[in-house]
This record gives C-alpha cells, structure tokens and sequence, in this order.
C-alpha cells in the first residue's frame, strides 16, 4: 500500500486508461478539437485544467449539502466562473506575461463540459479528498488525449514540435521537405482533431473489448 | 438530497446569498487589483510600441519584448513625439499612446472626428512612424502597431490577438508572419492600396516587397483576411498625414 488506498488510486488511473474522459465519457471534446492544432497550447490547456478542475471539484464538494438540488447546474457554473475570473485577474496583475498566454483559454475552460460533467457526476457525491483525485485523474486523462492529439496534429500539419522545426524547413526546402515531403494542411482543420480522437477511441476499444456497448 | 435543500424558500435564499458572496468577491478582486493591471497594459502599450520599431531583445525566430523595467526608460528615449490627429488638426500630446482606438471607432461611427494616434520615434538617426490599429479577426478583435517610414514603407509590425484559435490565427503574433512585413510597401503607383495578406502568392519568401502582399497562413484565412482588412481601412486614414509631410 502506497500514499493511496486502492480505491482512492483507482479515482487517479481509471481516467488515464478505461474511463477515459474524452474517449470513454466524450466530455471535453469541444476543447479537444479547438486547441490541439499545437503541442504547446495543448499542454498548457491541460494545466490549466488540472487546476481548475482539482480546486474545482474540491469547492463543489465541500458544498454538496448546501447546494440546492434545483438550481445545481447554475451554481457548479457560478463556481467554476468566478475561480477562472479571479485566478485570470490575479494573475494579470502579477503575472501578465503569463496570463496573456492563458487568456484564450479562459473562455474554453468555464464552458468545458468535461468541468461540469465532473462536478456533476462526482464531487457532489463524494468528500473533497476523494473528488480532488477524481478532478486530478480525469483532468490528467484529458491531458493526455489532448496532447496525443496536438502531438500528431502539429507534426503532420506544420512538420513541428513545440514550434521546433523538427521535419527541416518547408520553405528553404531542407531534412525532409528535400525529399519532396509535404505538410498535411488539412490537419491543422477542427475535422482531423475529430479523426484523430475517433482513431485513438478505436485503438482503445478494439484492444479492451469490455469498452464496446451492446446495441 | 435532503427536504431542506429542495424547498423553494431555500432556494432562493442559498441564489441571493451566492450572488452576493460571488458578486463582492469578484467585485473585491477587481478593484483592488485594477492599478497594478492598468498598469501592466500601459507598459505593454509601450512595450509593442518599442517593438514595432525595431527596439526589442528579439533571438533567433522569436518576438521578445524589452523587458518591463525598461520600457518606460527606452520609450521616452526613442519616441521623440506623441501626435494626436483629427481632421486637419494636429496636436502634441505625451499620453497620446493611452488612446482608446477601440472608443475612437466607435466614436467615429457616431458621427464624431476620431482621434488618430500617431507616434515618432527615431533610432539611429532613422524616423518611424508608428500608428495603432484595430481590426476583427476570426473570433474577436486583433491589433496592431505598424511602424512606418514617411513613403508608408513598413518598417516593423507587431500584431496581437484576443481569442484567435491556438496554433492557427493566434499565429498573427509569430516572428515569421510579422517578420513578411518589413519593407512592404503600403502604397502602389502614388495611391494607397493597404497589404493584402494572400493564399497562392508564389512568393512565400517574400521577395517581392512592392507586391502589397504578404504571405497568408494556411488554415488562418478569416484571420489574414481580417489582418488586411485592418490594415487597409485603418491606415488609410493616416495618408493625409505622409501626403502633407511630403508637401512641406
């Protein structure tokens, strides 16, 4: 026995493998296409999630006796809104290099179903310990699909990683673009991160048949 | 869930009680941390300023502004004077670079004559004028601060966005986009004609300084299109100013 029980382990790996938050539960899929198109954006994306979703989770469930059943949804949004909006202006007073980085994804972290569906689905059942590993597992599961798919996305469509020229230079013609190798445009394009996420879901199912729905 | 959360008594209480306790807080933050945040805008405002005119700690392929503990120092010693023009007056003004360019368009589309700032700056004995502007890209706005000589020749540039997809639009702010500025050309024969950021210019080099284009980024196209939309309609309004500068 670890730092964790096996329970409260299983909160953390579950959602890196069969209960994948993107390919198993389909929440965040929104983001998944919208900031996968490079690798940096997409891990900063998923640390920003990290934090959102683990503080997140942490707040709901420390409120789950309180909260009234009726308005739920709206008070989980409120939540979740006013810990982007304080955390984006703090760090816009302290931070604004930073925090300019992170403006875009502001808007994209407050609407992130993969937010909400957590809060919904977990931490207003469960103590705050137990949803702060929910938050962190789910959000690391996310993570990884984002930045497998960003991975992909920017190597193929601009031949770069993390805005290194990993592939040569396709103007000046050098490393493989010599060798008549283009750039695949097209993934750049919100449909190719949907490509990408359908393969992965393939990959993933045909190797765990239990994942496959009975129709 | 318990009877008491569900009734409707609580239930509006449990709202206005989380109104107010959200509400304050956020009003609290951001209040209290406005001054510091005012202030880093202005030192970027000077800082992208610095930057379209070549004063900047730039490496290899990426934009690096000068750093903010020096921007005040560096922006009273290279820009030698703030105008303000509107119509065919023109006047000095040091808090010129404070300007709103987002309330003057909207104030022009009132009916208003806008203000249009203007900022001289000198390095190395060479005059840029530097003009800001706003525009709309993909998903909300994009600016920019185009450093010319007195011909409209670009001379540097730096664009910025607020929202434009990562990876994509959001490549406005890229050394190799901004970079495709330099040396071109605004005017064509004597008349002015804005760039054109292009798909399929067969000139991704970008050789051809007098083409009044610049080489578009693929999968970006309502953003480039944005981008010389911008720089058509905004800086055209500043070519009575270089026509009158030549005339004197």
């Amino acid at each position: 026995m670890g730092l964790l029980s096996k329970k409260d382990a299983a909160l953390i790996k579950d959602p890196l493998a069969d209960n994948n938050p993107i390919t198993i539960q389909v929440l965040g899929i929104c983001s998944a296409l919208a900031i996968t198109a490079e690798l940096e954006a997409a891990i900063v994306m998923s640390i920003s999630v990290l934090f959102v979703l683990g503080i997140g989770n942490v707040v709901i469930s420390l409120m789950r006796n309180i909260i009234p059943g009726k308005i739920r949804i709206i008070v989980q949004l409120i939540v979740v809104a006013a810990l982007v909006i304080i955390v984006d202006q703090v760090l816009k007073a302290f931070a604004y290099e930073l925090s300019k980085t992170l403006s875009v994804f502001v808007g994209l972290i407050i609407t992130n179903c993969i937010i909400m569906g957590r809060f919904e689905a977990f931490a207003l059942a469960n103590g705050p310990w137990r949803s702060f590993l929910d938050g962190i597992g789910n959000s690391l599961g996310y993570g990884v699909i984002l930045i497998i798919v960003a991975f992909f996305r920017e190597l193929l469509g601009a031949g770069t990683l993390l805005g290194f020229k990993v592939l040569g230079d396709p103007i000046e013609k050098t490393g493989a673009y010599a060798l008549g190798y283009e750039n695949n445009g097209f993934m750049l394009l919100a449909p190719m991160a949907l490509i990408v996420v359908g393969i992965i879901i393939w990959i993933q199912r045909s190797r765990n048949k239990a994942l496959i729905e009975d129709n | 869930m318990s009877n008491r959360t569900d009734s409707n008594i609580y239930t509006i209480l449990f709202a206005i009680a989380m109104v107010i306790v959200v509400g304050g807080l956020l009003a609290f933050t951001a209040s209290a941390l406005r001054p510091k945040i005012d202030n880093n805008e202005r030192l970027e405002k000077q800082q992208n300023i610095l930057y379209a005119m070549g004063v900047n700690a730039n490496d290899e392929s990426s934009a690096i502004f000068v750093s903010t503990d020096e921007a005040p120092e560096l922006f009273a010693k290279y820009i030698t004077k703030q105008l303000v023009i509107q119509g065919d007056d023109i006047s000095e003004n040091t808090e010129a670079y404070l300007i709103d360019v987002k309330k003057e368009q909207t104030s022009a589309k009132a009916g208003n004559e806008r203000k249009l700032p203007l900022f001289i700056g000198n390095k190395d004995g060479k005059t840029f004028y530097i003009a800001p502007i706003r525009g709309k890209g993909l998903w909300d706005a994009i600016w920019a601060y185009v450093a010319m000589d007195e011909n409209m020749v670009v001379q540097g540039a730096y664009f910025d966005h607020k929202g434009e997809t990562a990876g994509l639009g959001a490549n406005i702010k890229q050394r190799y986009f901004m970079d495709d500025f330099i040396g071109e050309n605004l005017m064509n024969n004597g008349s002015f004609k804005g760039i054109a950021v292009a798909k399929g210019n067969n000139d991704p080099k970008n050789t051809d300084k007098n083409d009044n284009e610049v080489d578009a980024i693929a999968g970006a196209t309502i953003t480039g299109d944005g981008v010389s939309a911008m720089l058509k309609s905004e800086l055209r309004q500043y070519v009575s100013y270089f026509e009158n500068l030549k005339n004197n």
